[in-house]
């Protein structure tokens, strides 16, 4: 029986080998998440370990909020200046450095440009000496204010040299420097992990970076000789007392990286994601390839059964053959996996500045990953047909048996069910009543809804394939393609419906994306009552700034009514974490963004002073005049009294304070600006000005509102096009799965094309045959697509209602696209197999028996 | 080139010193030996001969379904001999028709579609009352919208001739048409090809190993070892039968 089973393996070769491609691809997405995380977590290892190598033992203040916004870091209180002194005292330590090191010191250019980064923070610094690590490849360290040293990377990326007068972003706005040295790494390297750095001398870092003189962000320890460096932590500790963080270096290193680790289990879902989508589509291409095969075959099962086997070793012998496809899957899939997952890491490690790269390695996980994945899969999809093989009867073995129609009750039933529990699942978890697991409850919704789509199909696929096929029924190549396609309904429901997940995919995110493009634009449309606005798309981590000077210069300028700087951060209020917002002029609440007030007076704000949205108000039974303490980013806590309540509004704040408390904010510079004319005032006469105002602001512009919109909005379209990219693969899958179908409906019907062939059908009209009866499927397949997909979408749009989604958006072009993509994919994949069906040798299809 | 005018029955396909060899070295079967062989027009001749020789593989070379090693084939005026694909498809559309043992019809297709599937194909319009009378003569005015699963075997087959008559071919070759039959429906089958011969003028080749099929030709073609061995006009079931044990004999003999 074995033996047998391998004979009819390899027999099939090129049918499994397409099947199993589907199967690899799917394999190859798992291993590859894994394999790059691990490299780019064995990297980053590196990376800390390099940055910490000096560092015996580091002490730092105890964080005043436990995350922080931006990046989800903690954002650690200032160490006092006074506590090197302290440590000095300690005995068993050598040396102590007071280290500035923030995030946020963006360098100007010499295109007038700032340099962006994609992930690595871009840190200003105090200059603490050269060291094993550090060097100063040219030039020599900061002495004046106005003087920094810049690491290599950053002189490259931004083009400058020793000598150079620079422009230079921090807490406060551009101040110029000159650029008296330039440093690098141990090892020639240019940075470390992709960081940029900027080193001031220690009082200017202090001020730029911290706000504040006498402080540091943390402070390095290296222990004398013979001193444990645990020891010297838990020394340092007691001396120091319970507000601060002291750690060995190793210690600070690991955690640094974890976090950044956390970062790409991001990634690692995304990719897995992928995997999931792949696989889904591969069960059914195995599914179908399995049915068809056993179809074939039933004379030769039978035979078995008539010499002998059991039911047992009959279905044995498909999971056989299966357990080899997905064995055989999951090899190749594990190789491409570490390939691609190499290939991600070096793009990773290139995109974010030069992040060296430790050496791929292949993590258990992406191993047992592949082959639970590629087992699990091909032998479950093979298991249906291998059931439906046992139950041929030995007689078939002795007859012609004409395989009956077998009535599509049964699975049509099935599938309403399916669809019915997809349909009940995705309410729960979009109406928010699955408790805790809202998104496996819409991720099962989504799944059983295609699973039960799938199962219907073949009941649908009787009038619409009649209906498409319509098309081409003048031409009798085209009318013989069509009656082919409708011939087998489920085998043709099943390649269609592997096509329908892809495209079912890329239309609901479409939906979603466009409809929520639509209701923020129409949103901001309607309620913004500002004709220009200043702003910048955001690139990296950090939104754009610009200097708050430019608020005032352009509320004095003619023609301009009123201007609102909104500040915005996350902030501990109460108990409670939550985004923050505050305006250079509290008028720009109700006049430029429309508030209505429901108590109190929200037209003016004093500094010990709060407004809050009615929602805030509800939830946390505030009312005028409750107090409230707020913890800022990096600012005492302080207590504000609730002076007003607007209505809430997607464009409002939940919690408004005074611009003083914007000071306090991890980012105290405004994010955007709104401008207000007065009647009469024409936009394009004030937006000139305001650009000569934003000559130091290079990070953001003035436009007119439209064109702010389009840019606040253009990350949802690149969003978009890059899960329409990464979509597309389960769309090529689904194109192996048609040329699979085609191809093996050829090979069935060798006879009838003989005899087409011999009655005078000529080359190219078979295989324009060939090439309707695949455009039927894959039309049809997009078609449904298209339907469950929009259907999925406007599912979730309208789950998403009191989030401000309120547009729902179908978009009929990219809807037209997909269906005309649809064909496109019928005749690729229809070429080999009409080629096939053309070469057919007429005699030998009619003659042999 | 027209020395065809003067004579009686012009030949409607025609065979000249055709040698067909499979394979080589060792394995070489010789299959036709030289086989010079004349189909009249308007007459059914039947190609007999035992197992093995070379009947079935004639009847291929002279359709243009085989290739032929040596010598030339023609069909009324083509010469098959030499023709590329395209050129045999356009033989196959205009000037000859089949009719095969397992029926080979369409399962997609109605009873009429089928019968009408070479004049589409060839983007024809058939001659309506040809069709009716092709219809007539095979009687299934009753079945023209079944499916072919809804056919009996006779009645599959006699669709596949009213396939192959409607669209006038040069000539038809019918490959064992009684082989999947029971004796009635061979005997309907067989009646209504010799009946377009006689009232129609169709020329119709047929293959067979059943003396009883081969008594309903006008002539039949004896085949033995690749060569034309015999030849019987107006043969009855009992000549067709003596020749062919003669035949047997011979080759025993021979061995």
């Amino acid at each position: 029986m074995f033996r047998a089973t391998l004979k009819s393996l390899l027999a099939r070769k090129l049918r499994l080998i397409l099947s199993g491609l589907a199967v690899v691809l799917g394999v190859m997405f798992v291993s590859g998440a894994f394999v790059l995380t691990d490299t780019l977590g064995r990297s980053f290892d590196a990376v800390f370990a390099d940055a910490y190598e000096g560092v015996d033992v580091n002490v730092s203040a105890k964080p005043t909020m436990e995350v922080g916004d931006f990046e989800g870091e903690a954002v650690a209180a200032p160490v006092p200046a006074e506590t090197v002194e302290r440590i000095q005292g300690v005995p068993g330590v050598a040396d102590v450095t007071g280290v500035v090191a923030a995030d946020g010191a963006r360098l100007i250019g010499s295109n007038g440009k700032v340099v962006t980064s994609f992930g690595p923070p871009q840190l200003g610094m105090n200059w603490v000496g050269a060291s094993d690590l550090v060097q100063l490849r040219e030039g020599r360290e900061p002495q004046a204010d106005d003087e920094i040293v810049v690491n290599a990377s950053l002189a490259k990326a931004g083009r400058v040299a020793v000598g150079d007068r620079v422009g230079v972003l921090t807490l406060e706005p551009k101040r110029e420097f000159t650029i008296v040295g330039i440093s690098g790494y141990s090892g020639g390297r240019d940075s470390i992990g992709g960081v940029n750095e900027i080193m001031f001398t220690t009082p200017v870092a202090q001020q730029l970076m911290l706000g504040q003189g006498d402080a540091y962000t943390n402070v390095t320890v290296t222990a004398a000789d013979g001193v444990a460096n645990d020891r010297l932590r838990d020394d340092v500790a007691a001396a120091l007392g319970a507000d601060f963080e002291v750690k060995t270096g190793a210690e600070v290193s690991a955690d640094a990286s974890a976090t950044l680790k956390d970062g790409l289990s991001f990634f690692n879902r995304i990719l897995l994601g992928f995997a999931a989508v792949a696989l889904l589509v591969g069960t059914f291409l195995i599914l179908n390839t399995f049915s068809i095969i056993v179809a074939q075959r039933t004379r030769e099962l039978a035979l078995m059964r008539a010499v002998g086997a059991g039911r047992r070793q009959i279905i044995g012998s498909v999971v056989l053959e299966a357990v080899a496809v997905g064995l055989l899957a999951s090899v190749l899939g594990l190789g491409a996996g570490v390939g691609i997952g190499a290939l991600l890491a070096y793009v990773f490690g290139n995109i974010s500045g030069g992040l060296d790269l430790a050496g791929i390695a292949v993590p258990p996980a992406a191993v047992i990953g592949a082959f639970g994945v590629g087992l699990i899969i091909t032998v479950v999809a093979a298991l249906l047909p291998a059931l439906r093989a046992s139950r041929i009867p030995p007689i078939a073995a002795m007859q012609d048996v004409a395989t009956p129609d077998r009535p599509l009750t049964k699975v049509t039933v099935a599938g309403a069910a399916v669809t019915a529990t997809g349909a009940t699942l995705l309410f729960l978890g979009l109406g928010g009543h699955a408790g805790g697991n809202t998104l496996v409850t819409i991720l099962g919704g989504v799944l059983f809804a295609f699973i039960g789509v799938a199962l219907l199909t073949p009941l649908v696929s009787r009038p619409v394939v009649a209906l498409l096929g319509g098309i081409f029924s003048w031409w009798i190549p085209g009318k013989l393609g069509r009656l082919n396609s409708g011939r087998n309904p489920r085998r043709t429901a099943i390649t269609a419906a592997a096509l329908m997940v892809g495209i079912a995919l890329v239309t609901g995110v479409t939906v979603i994306l466009d409809s929520t493009k639509s209701s923020i634009s129409g949103l901001a449309q309607d309620q913004i009552k500002a004709e220009l606005v200043i702003g910048g798309a955001q690139t990296g981590p950090r939104p754009p700034t610009f200097d708050p000077a430019v608020l005032e210069k352009a509320a004095a300028l003619p023609g301009v009514a009123l201007v609102g700087g909104a500040y915005g951060d996350l902030a501990q209020v109460g108990d409670e974490r939550t985004w923050v917002g505050a305006n250079s002029d509290v008028l720009t609440l109700t006049q430029i963004f429309g508030a209505r007030a429901t108590a109190g007076d929200i037209s003016r704000l004093g500094p010990d002073q709060m407004l809050v949205s009615s929602d805030v108000a509800a939830s946390r039974g505030l009312s005028v005049g409750s107090t409230v303490p707020v913890q800022l980013a990096r600012a005492e806590a302080k207590t504000y009294t609730v002076s007003g309540i607007y209505e809430s509004d997607e464009l409002l704040d939940p919690v408004t304070l005074p611009v003083t408390a914007a000071q306090g904010f991890t980012i105290p510079q405004p994010i955007a600006g709104f401008i207000q004319l007065t009647p009469g005032a024409e936009p394009a006469d004030v937006l000139p000005r305001v650009e000569t105002l934003l000559a130091d602001s290079p990070e953001v512009s003035v436009a007119d509102r439209e064109t702010f919109i389009e840019q606040q909005t253009k990350p949802l379209d690149d969003l978009l096009r890059m899960i329409q990219i990464l979509l597309l693969l389960a769309i090529v899958i689904a194109v192996l799965g048609i040329i699979n179908t085609l191809a093996l409906s050829v090979l069935e019907r060798t006879r009838e094309l003989g005899l087409l062939r011999a009655i005078g059908l000529g080359r190219a009209q078979t295989m324009g045959m060939i090439t309707v009866e695949a455009v039927v499927i894959s039309v049809f397949g997009a078609l449904l697509g298209v339907a469950v997909g929009s259907g999925l979408g406007a599912a979730v749009v309208e789950a998403l209602h009191d989030e401000g989604i309120t547009d729902l958006v179908l978009p009929w072009a990219d809807m037209g696209t997909m269906v005309g993509l649809g064909a496109l994919v019928g005749v690729l994949a229809a070429v080999i197999p009409a080629v096939r069906a053309a070469r057919i040798d007429v005699l030998g299809a009619i003659a042999h028996d | 080139m027209t020395a065809t005018v003067g004579r009686q029955a012009q030949a409607a396909a025609r065979a000249s010193e055709v040698w067909k060899v499979y394979g080589s070295g060792e394995a070489q079967v010789v299959a036709l030996r030289g086989v010079t062989c004349e189909f009249e027009q308007s007459r059914f001749t039947a190609i007999m001969g035992p197992s093995g020789s070379g009947k079935s593989t004639l009847m291929h070379c002279l359709a243009g379904l085989d290739s032929v090693t040596r010598g030339t084939v023609s069909i009324g005026e083509t010469t098959v001999t030499g023709l590329g694909d395209a050129g045999l498809t356009k033989l196959r559309r205009d000037q000859v028709g089949f009719i095969f043992q397992q029926f080979n019809l369409l399962p997609t297709l109605t009873a009429k579609e089928n019968i009408l599937l070479p004049l589409s194909i060839a983007g024809r319009k058939p001659d309506p009352a040809w069709f009716d009378t092709v219809i007539e003569t095979v009687g299934l005015q009753d079945r023209l919208d079944h499916r072919p699963a809804q056919l009996s075997g006779g009645q599959q087959q006699r669709v596949a001739c009213a396939r192959a008559l409607v669209s006038r071919p040069q000539v038809i070759f019918a490959d064992e048409p009684t082989g999947n039959l029971d004796s009635r429906a061979g005997a309907e089958v067989l009646k209504f090809l010799r009946n377009s011969v006689r009232e129609h003028g169709q020329t119709i080749v047929m293959v067979t190993h059943d003396p009883t099929a081969a008594a309903y030709a006008d002539r039949v073609v004896f085949l033995a070892d690749g060569q034309i061995v015999s030849e019987l006009i107006e043969p009855t079931a009992e000549t067709v039968l003596d020749t062919m044990k003669k035949l047997d004999s011979q080759v025993e003999v021979g061995d």
